[in-house]
């Protein structure tokens, strides 16, 4: 499902973020992508999310070649993702509901079927009661699973996360670890990048290691 | 199809809801544009209403032949046959009795022309010719004094050609200046669409990243600006029309007091969809500018 061959990536200032890294991932798998601050993970976050381009290398997902694909096409490869982000990306100025919308918005689903949808994903998320609020008054837990709500509501095949339970307490992280599960049981390709032991020891998944931009183990 | 709708009606809901959000921005946007577009919209309702007057004054354009005093009935035939062969318009003859008994009914002049020793005035045709440019009547005019026994062809449209050229310059200068103001409605909405890309770059930069194409991210805010414009058109017509009614009523008495039956024409259901359609078209224009300029720079 998702094919990387070595790929480099440096950035203009000279720094070289990764090198040289390969590794398969099949449908349905879970893996984890480890590595200390500066390591490279956001790097291949961006990369795979195809937010830049790998220098050298190449990038596969369902079969489509990234470094080969049209700036307008783009926008369509990113609909077969989920995209977490580090900083979340939540929209503070609509509510919790509007945000979970947007990515429907963008398909063009209509309003009725639209909004049923975003209820389920925040129902999911444990964020119905909470529709009507606004972003700012969520907790930091609560903005994180409005972001996966938001990411998952376009029932996408691949779920890529950065850092998703970076800055929260214990309990938070355990609730998000807990909603990753559930979609890792019902068929969906999730990629984490993280530095959180926690979810080593919760499920011993398959984990990339990259350290100083180089993979060192778990590219099989 | 049904996501085509969907999308654009979305697109448009969000644009009507910006232009709620801040009433005051609108309000003073609504202003500019409708002044810009009322000015030349106003010219050209005015050159209208003078074109009208001309045209007017054309059902009694007409260029008349006056036949020399010693003209007898045997030229007056000869004129006669050559009109009928040239085919000029409509024409008729005047002969100098009847003109002479015309000019007695008038009021102050019976005792004027009682004291004339003999009928001064001459045998005439006056022709009123289907074509009514200047060039043409020039023409026709120079054909008439190249006939025999003719003493003089008056031409009644010196001050047509004059008015003509007056309405030439009156027009090219509301071109001009509508040109200049379309220029100054495409800066306005430029500058309103670049201020809300600003705000709104967060959003955009997320909708990017979960997937929405260009055109789902310029389509609200072309939607702002055609119907911004749009409004602004239809502001201009209420500006040039409530001027209008203004005006009517002075214009009606001094037009009673030389006597004429002018009515003032008001911008009709037609001009005004042209003018709100001329608005949203800049309005896009200005849109798509700044849109193309300023997502560039997010992302």
């Amino acid at each position: 499902m998702i094919s990387c061959s070595s790929v480099s990536k440096r950035y203009p200032e000279g720094l070289e973020a990764l090198k040289d890294v390969s590794f398969e991932i099949d449908a349905g798998e879970m893996v984890f992508i480890s590595g200390h601050s500066g390591a490279g993970k956001s790097t291949l976050f961006r990369l795979l999310a195809a937010i830049e381009r790998p220098t050298s290398g190449s990038i596969v997902i369902n079969g489509q070649n990234l470094s080969a694909l049209r700036k307008s096409a783009i926008p369509y490869l990113r609909r077969n993702f989920g995209l977490i982000f580090q900083d979340q990306k939540l929209l503070f100025d609509r509510s919790v509901l509007d945000n979970v919308l947007l990515p429907l918005a963008i398909v063009g689903l209509p309003a009725r079927e639209a909004a049923s949808r975003a209820r389920a994903a925040l129902d999911k998320v444990g964020l119905l009661e909470r529709e009507k609020a606004h972003p700012i008054a969520l907790s930091g837990g609560e903005q994180q699973r409005l972001a996966i709500a938001r990411a998952v509501v376009n029932r996408p095949a691949i779920l890529l996360a950065d850092e998703p339970t970076a800055n929260l307490d214990a309990e938070s992280a355990a609730a998000i670890l807990e909603i990753f599960r559930a979609f890792h049981q019902v068929g969906v390709t999730l990629v984490i990048a993280t530095h959180d032991p926690q979810w080593m020891a919760r499920f011993s998944p398959r984990v990339l290691r990259l350290e100083r931009g180089r993979l060192l183990e778990g590219a099989a | 199809m049904k996501t085509f709708f969907a999308q654009h009606l979305a697109a448009l809901r969000d644009a009507l809801r910006r232009l709620l959000a801040s009433p005051l921005n609108t309000l003073l946007s609504l202003l500019v544009i409708g002044i810009a577009l009322a000015l030349p919209s106003a010219g050209w309702l005015v050159l209208d209403n003078l074109r009208g007057i001309t045209g007017s004054a054309s059902g009694v354009q007409q260029v008349s032949i006056f036949m020399a005093l010693d003209a007898g009935k045997k030229e007056v035939d000869e004129i006669e046959t050559r009109l009928r062969e040239a085919r000029p318009g409509h024409w008729r003859f005047v002969p100098r009795d009847e003109a002479l008994k015309r000019l007695q009914a008038s009021e102050g002049m019976a005792e004027v022309i009682a004291s004339l020793p003999k009928n001064p005035l001459p045998d005439a045709f006056i022709v009123e010719p289907e074509d009514t440019q200047p060039d043409s009547l020039e023409r026709l005019a120079g054909t008439f004094s190249g006939w025999p026994k003719v003493a003089h062809v008056q031409l009644d449209s010196d001050w047509v050609k004059r008015f003509d050229a007056f309405l030439r310059i009156g027009k090219l200068s509301i071109t001009l200046l509508a040109g200049l103001l379309a220029g100054a409605l495409v800066a306005v909405t430029f500058n309103t669409i670049r201020l809300q890309v600003l705000a709104q770059a967060t959003e955009i930069e997320v909708a990017r990243l979960i997937g929405a194409t260009d055109a789902f991210i310029r389509r609200p805010f072309h939607y702002f600006g055609a119907l911004q414009g749009a409004l602004g058109g239809l502001f201009a017509a209420l500006l040039v029309s409530s001027a209008g009614l203004l005006l009517a009523a002075p214009v009606g008495e001094l037009v009673a007091l030389y006597g004429g039956n002018f009515v003032l024409r008001g911008l009709s259901p037609g001009n005004i969809a042209a003018m709100a359609a001329i608005g949203a078209a800049l309005g896009w224009l200005g849109a798509q500018l700044s849109v193309s300029l300023h997502l560039h720079r997010i992302g």
